[in-house]
């Protein structure tokens, strides 16, 4: 991390593991987002919170499908914007985790081929925002860490 | 969250709004059965309307794609914005999947 940034904002939000709460949790990113790059004078481009928003979906609707697979839980979101334009974003559940985080982030893979899922979740996140990292634990649950840097020192 | 017409033997789907795991939920059995009701040549997703799409969309037509590959029927995607091409970009849909109009007027096939 870099001495000379500073922590502009933060925020955490933890909300039931339902379906109708993907969207709520787009929204809220997006709002996070365009309140503190605005407060800095900085606009973001149209693109860049498409690619935040599809991140944070896919990231919502993993911990929904896989994490609790349909089952009751909460969704915890964490939040950061960071003086140099980075945006960190934290989405965890207590869910059943992931066995092989590596073979799960495969394009393609899918635990469930046969109800619509396009195994492309994690290769979303990665292709759309800058980093990710995926730590999980079987039986305690998974995190998904996500960095987009928005401006500055890309 | 989605509008259809047939016309000359084409089911075209509108999937309009935000398309995610939550709203695709009821889109897909409807657009299964109409897809045996209807016995169309081809269905044709329109996405002038979608403002938001995630993989959940395009788990939606994929697995139509798998349905309509067995009933001989084509699919084709109609009108992406620059949001929705990225994301079939990413997912290598154009590769297997006909695209057409893509970005402006709403021709037909």
């Amino acid at each position: 991390m870099r001495k000379d940034r500073k922590l502009i904002n933060e925020a955490r939000l933890r909300f039931k593991g339902i379906s109708l709460n993907e969207s709520f949790a787009r929204i809220c990113v997006s709002g996070f987002v365009i309140g503190t790059a605005g407060s800095m004078g900085i606009s973001v481009t149209a693109e860049e919170l498409a690619d935040i928003k599809t991140a944070v979906s896919e990231a919502v609707t993993n911990c929904i499908v896989h994490g609790y697979k349909e089952m009751q839980g909460d969704v915890s979101l964490l939040l950061r914007f960071f003086s140099d334009g980075e945006l960190y974003i934290q989405i965890s559940d207590m869910g059943c985790g992931i066995e092989d985080v590596e073979k799960a982030r495969m394009p393609l893979y899918t635990t469930d081929p046969d109800s619509d899922r396009c195994g492309m979740g994690f290769s979303i996140m990665e292709s759309f925002m800058t980093k990710l990292k995926v730590s999980s634990k079987p039986g305690k649950g998974t995190r998904v860490t996500m960095v987009k840097q928005l401006f500055g020192r890309r | 969250m989605f509008s259809y017409e047939l016309t000359d033997k084409k089911l075209i789907v509108r999937l309009e709004g935000e398309i995610d795991h939550h709203s695709v939920y009821s889109a897909r059995e409807r657009i299964d059965e109409l897809l045996f009701e209807l016995r169309p040549q081809v269905l044709m997703f329109d996405l002038s309307g979608t403002s938001f799409m995630d993989s959940s969309g395009l788990g939606l037509i994929l697995g139509r794609y798998r349905k309509c590959t067995q009933l001989g029927i084509e699919v084709v995607l109609s009108s992406l914005n620059p949001h929705t091409k990225k994301l079939v970009a990413t997912a290598g849909i154009e590769k297997f999947i006909k695209i057409i109009n893509d970005g402006h007027t709403q021709d037909a096939v």
